[in-house]
């Protein structure tokens, strides 16, 4: 298996003794950060380019078809109109947290986007609380979107943020604990640690029933942590017109916009990573010659192909289901999805205490 | 009847009462509750299906057509008039019909007649600032009167009510909504309102309070427009009523004239016009399941309709050239023959059309987040049905016998075999699978009849100028989202002298308040597709 840290141990080592440690940091800081960003901007437009494709032949149409090869260009286009669009300025807002609620949202998927392991000694932060961090960043989330639904002095807008809040604040619950549980199982938080914990066997299969109920409640409470169908109450079409983002035009809007896709693409890595596994091939003690033939294929491979899985289960669920109703939402967290959740965790401690696991 | 005839002369002893199309009784202005509560209560005539206003030039006059819901084809009019065209006023009946709520403040709209103890006596349709009853006979359509204004005006959150005090009648001003009610605009411009209607809907968090539905923001004076055009000219109004039921309004006024005017319809064309009918039915269904599950956030389930759906309009485009609005539909028959591929094409069609039923029903009816939102929610009883006069699919979802293909056939549907789809449920989930399970109903119906169509014409031959004689005339036609009615008042000329359009969609959203009350606001959203109301038809 390639370690991509033999590349960026050398870049390191290479700026390092060329110039004086400040720079050589600055350096690479700049770097770093000019990577996430584009990778940022690259992911996002390819996703909205995946899903429009997967949706139109869900739907029995072709989708895009005109902006180059199969449209493959439409999400570039579209991502240059929406740079230059108006941002129209609204009255009556509250100028300075109306304009800062798209940042929060943005930063916050930043943030946690930071923290992903894309291949073999790729990661930019690797720290010995990486899923406790990242839980914490993206649940900032929700203030800009409190933020701008309050901030529009809009009645559509307010609702959609009550039900924001009141959504993601109960759904983070869930997945929270569903991450526990494989925390337990892992003994650590440090992802780097996780993935190296899953070098036999995937979590998923190692903790066998409490890692497969934690996964599938993981998959429901990350789905309504993205404000997507059918847990897009916050911004119900149908309902509440765009809901918190019903004012916003332009460039500010292309940031919910872009911050919705993100989101979608860091819970299904974070599934990826603690339970499937991240960029770890798939390895069956005993057969050496098939791990052979599994280490081969490349590590960030690996990583895109089961993030690529995932996210296909959460556009199928999106582009089947219609929205659920606040109150139905709500019963599903707090009386079901987290029961199950605590005596799961619970069931998980006992099954690690007496070694039940593979 | 005859038995009616005497226990109305006995409460109302100097009505006039006549046999014509429908037993029509007159009657002064002071009479009127009382013959109404008689029938109302007493005789059970329940459901108030159209309420008209007529200028008869020296009265202003309201005519009233009531049936029984225990047989939709007893009908019954009424008629009264007031002498005073200054200072108008008649008794209400809303408190009997609920239905009449929203016609008495079309009529008061239209002729300026103020119904005295009606409990919300705004326009409906116009503006507060209108001058002038634009239906009234001696009304002044000139440009200067209401002159284009393109000033906007805040809405008024009080309505007026009229109560006779003594010998005067007193004004009451009441607040519309209370002081901290959270009152959100739902629409005019809104994804969900099936067109440009207004909910102004008052919350507490989540859950509706109250409703104020407005409408008028599309409506474009139909039925004046048809005071001056004769009456083939006036036929293609009705296609822009209800656009996704053209061709069954059509069907309807052309039946209207052609009864009053004594043209035999050739069979072909009747069997041509069901079938027609029947297409645009199922066309009108998958729209409504479409929306109603695009509303829901079911997108895929929207295409999926749509996708049938052009089937249809591609059947209909061979043969008469439209799409959405065929103007296929003329007095005496149909414009054109079927085109030689019709009866192929339809017939490829239905099996289409079964087989998306069942795809429907895998993807939608048994998804368990729809039936939460659909089951037990937005409930209709039979009794609030009946008192707004609603009829069509979501009526017969109520326990309500209404379908008049059933109850007073006419084209060919004597001649087929069909189920009339009731249940007794009355809420979302009942009339969305009420309008599924009419689809089926729609294809029996096609399939008995598409290898019988008898040759012959398809139109029958009329004069160049059609003249009705002197008379009133009535029509009623099963729509896709309920009865559709003509009120033809001839006065012998080639115009009509008064023509009216019953509107099944008006007596949806005046239900709408009733029944979402309570609900959360997903509800509304809900009910408001199951529903199916379209806004041009209430709007006329």
């Amino acid at each position: 298996m390639f370690d991509f840290s033999i590349w960026t141990n050398w870049i390191d080592q290479f700026l390092r003794t060329n110039l004086p440690e400040f720079w050589a940091l600055a350096i690479e800081f700049v770097v770093v950060g000019v990577i996430i960003l584009a990778l940022y901007c690259i992911i996002a437009l390819a996703l909205i380019y995946f899903e429009r494709k997967i949706c139109a032949f869900f739907q029995c149409r072709l989708g895009p078809n005109r902006v180059g090869p199969y449209g493959i260009f439409q999400s570039v286009a579209d991502m240059l109109k929406m740079l230059i669009k108006e941002i129209i300025p609204i009255n009556h807002t509250d100028k300075f947290l109306f304009y800062l609620a798209p940042f929060f949202v943005l930063i916050a998927s930043i943030l946690a986007f930071g923290a992903i392991p894309w291949g073999n000694g790729l990661q930019i932060l690797d720290f010995n609380i990486g899923i406790f961090y990242i839980l914490s960043v993206s649940s900032l989330g929700v203030i800009g979107i409190l933020l701008a639904g309050w901030a529009s002095n809009n009645k559509y807008s307010m609702i959609g943020a009550m039900r924001s809040g009141a959504q993601l604040i109960s759904y983070e619950l869930s997945a929270g604990l569903a991450l526990m549980t494989i925390v337990v199982l892992s003994g650590s938080m440090q992802l780097s640690t996780m993935i190296e914990g899953q070098k036999d066997c995937w979590y998923l299969f190692q903790g066998h029933i409490p890692a497969v109920i934690a996964f599938i409640i993981y998959l429901i409470a990350g789905h309504a942590e993205t404000n997507r169908g059918p847990f897009d109450l916050p911004e119900a079409e149908s309902e509440l017109a765009a809901g918190y983002h019903t004012e916003y035009s332009g460039l500010q809007f292309g940031f919910f916009y872009l911050a919705e896709y993100l989101n979608m693409f860091i819970i299904a890595s974070i599934a990826a990573t603690v339970f499937l596994g991240g960029w770890m091939p798939f390895h069956v003690t005993g057969l050496d010659g098939f791990n052979a033939v599994m280490d081969y294929i490349p590590s960030v491979i690996w990583f895109f192909g089961k993030v690529v899985f995932l996210m296909m289960l959460s556009l199928w669920v999106r582009w089947t289901f219609p929205r659920l109703r606040i109150d139905h939402l709500l019963d599903l967290e707090w009386k079901y999805l987290l029961p199950i959740n605590m005596v799961n965790l619970l069931v998980m401690v006992i099954v690690v205490i007496y070694g039940w696991y593979f | 009847m005859e038995n009616i005839k005497e226990l109305i002369l006995a409460k109302v002893s100097d009505a006039v009462i006549e046999d014509k199309q429908y037993l029509t009784v007159t009657v002064k202005p002071e009479d009127l509750r009382t013959l109404a509560k008689m029938l109302r209560y007493d005789e059970g005539f329940d459901y108030l299906i159209q309420l008209t206003g007529v200028d008869y030039g020296d009265s202003l006059g309201v005519v009233y057509l009531l049936a029984k819901s225990e047989d939709m084809a007893v009908c019954i009019v009424i008629k009264t008039a007031t002498a005073d065209k200054e200072n108008p006023t008649l008794p209400t009946v809303s408190d009997m019909w609920k239905a009449a709520n929203w016609n008495e403040r079309e009529v008061y709209d239209y002729f300026g007649v103020i119904f005295i103890n009606h409990p919300d006596m705004r326009h409906l349709f116009l503006t507060e600032r209108w001058k002038g009853y634009p239906l009234r006979k001696d009304y002044d359509a000139g440009r200067d009167v209401n002159p284009l204004d393109l000033k906007s005006y805040d809405m008024s959150d009080t309505t007026v009510s009229y109560v006779s005090e003594g010998d005067g009648i007193k004004k009451i001003e009441k607040n519309l909504f209370e002081e901290e009610d959270y009152v959100v605009n739902i629409g005019p411009q809104h994804p969900a309102t099936h067109g440009v209607l207004h909910f102004r809907t008052a919350l507490d968090g989540e859950i509706i309070k109250k409703i104020d539905a407005n409408c008028g923001y599309i409506h474009r004076g139909v039925e004046k427009l048809c005071e001056g055009l004769t009456y083939p000219q006036s036929l293609h109004f009705t296609d822009r009523l209800d656009y996704l039921c053209a061709h069954i309004y059509r069907h309807g006024l052309c039946m209207c004239v052609e009864k009053a005017a004594g043209i035999e319809v050739p069979e072909r064309a009747e069997v041509i016009r069901t079938i027609m009918d029947e297409l645009q039915r199922i066309d009108s269904h998958l729209i409504a399941w479409s929306c109603m599950c695009q509303d829901m956030s079911a997108l895929t389930a929207f295409i999926y309709g749509m996708r049938d759906r052009e089937k249809i309009l591609d059947i209909f485009e061979e043969t008469g050239g439209g799409r959405l609005i065929q103007n296929y539909n003329v007095i005496g028959g149909v414009m054109a023959d079927i085109h030689p591929n019709f009866v192929q094409r339809v017939k490829d069609f239905i099996p289409v059309m079964r087989k998306g039923l069942k795809e429907y029903h895998q993807l939608y009816t048994g998804n368990v987040i729809a039936r939460e939102r659909m089951i037990g929610v937005g409930v209709m009883s039979k009794e609030t049905a009946i008192a707004y006069g609603v009829t069509g699919p979501s009526a017969r979802a109520s326990g309500i016998h209404c379908d008049l293909r059933k109850m007073a056939p006419y084209a060919a549907y004597d001649k087929v075999e069909f189920k009339e789809i009731i249940r007794m449920e009355g809420d979302s989930m009942a009339r969305y699978m009420n309008r599924l399970d009419e689809i089926e109903e729609s294809l029996h119906i096609i399939e008995q009849l598409i290898d019988n169509i008898p040759e012959g014409d398809f139109c029958a031959k009329t004069k160049a100028i059609i003249k009705l004689p002197e008379g009133e005339y009535f029509q009623r036609v099963e729509g896709g989202r309920g009865e559709w009615g003509v009120y033809i008042l001839s006065k012998g000329d080639k115009t009509p002298y008064r023509m009216k359009f019953r509107s099944p969609c008006m007596t949806l959203v005046n239900a709408m308040d009733t029944i979402s009350r309570g609900g959360k606001i997903a509800d509304l959203i809900t009910i408001g597709g199951s529903m199916d109301y379209i806004i041009p038809d209430i709007d006329r």
